[in-house]
């Protein structure tokens, strides 16, 4: 029984679990819009949460096939999800990507989108509490 | 939870970028400083920022690499009456460019404000997250 109550759930905890490390991703972003060379990353969220919900991770394994060979693996993931850089509009002088505008937005959009899965979340539960209470 | 790791990044930038305010601060205090405690002019200081990995997946903070010393030449004023002055009447004064710093100060500020706007956007996430439920 436990089992579908996971199961209720499983979705909109994914979501909330791949938003909050979107919104990290975001806040490095900003954090760092005056360091020099840093490049914008991000991750594209739908094949992130389509990856992790399918347990797919997107990444494409290269063949080893000795020891000294390279793993395939390039650069960081999230939760599986493969951290991208963003492509800048408009890069400024010392080599940094983070657009403000861009970044700001997007962080804004992100917790508004954590807050719906919160609120979906709540709405679930209060829904399997009226089943169970009746 | 990757939420909490915002906290870390968001405070490093804010630390970053109160010290790059305190070198402005420095800087316009001693524009007109023709003698530090070593009987030198006082030179620009510059902070130099750098990403630095901060716990989490792929949460990146910010840390002051280095603070440098201005290297372009000191301004030479024709000043024969002063102490200072040397054989040919000129004193060295400060290399600081006071429309640099200001410019300097109200980029420090802004991306200061804009990581307290993050942190707090995050802070009231974390509140509406353990508000599930209820």
């Amino acid at each position: 029984m436990s089992g579908k109550i996971d199961d209720a759930l499983r979705f909109n905890q994914t979501a909330l679990n791949l938003r909050a490390a979107r919104q990290e991703l975001l806040a490095s972003n900003i954090a760092n819009a005056d360091t020099p060379n840093f490049k914008a990353k991000d991750i594209d969220f739908a094949s992130a949460l389509k990856g992790a919900l399918t347990g797919n991770s997107p990444k494409l394994a290269m063949a080893a096939s000795a020891a000294a060979h390279l793993s395939g693996d390039a650069g960081k993931s999230v939760m599986g999800a493969q951290v991208q850089y963003r492509n800048a509009a408009q890069p400024s002088a010392d080599g940094n990507t983070v657009d403000m505008d861009v970044e700001r937005a997007q962080f804004a959009d992100n917790a508004l989108r954590y807050e719906a899965s919160v609120k979906f979340v709540s709405d679930d539960i209060k829904k399997l509490l009226s089943v169970i209470q009746g | 939870m990757s939420l909490f790791n915002i906290f870390n990044i968001s405070g490093s930038a804010m630390t970053a970028q109160s010290q790059r305010l305190n070198a402005v601060a420095s800087n316009l205090a001693n524009v007109d400083s023709a003698t530090g405690p070593d009987g030198k002019p006082y030179r620009a200081k510059q902070v130099v920022f750098e990403a630095t990995p901060m716990g989490g997946q792929a949460g990146v903070g910010v840390k002051v690499k280095a603070v440098v010393e201005d290297a372009s030449p000191l301004k030479m004023n024709y000043d024969p009456k002063n102490p200072l002055a040397d054989a040919k009447g000129y004193v060295a004064m400060p290399n600081v460019n006071p429309v640099e710093e200001m410019v300097n100060m109200i980029s420090a500020s802004r991306s200061y404000q804009n990581n307290v706007e993050v942190l707090n956007t995050s802070k009231n996430l974390l509140v509406k997250t353990l508000g599930i439920g209820q």
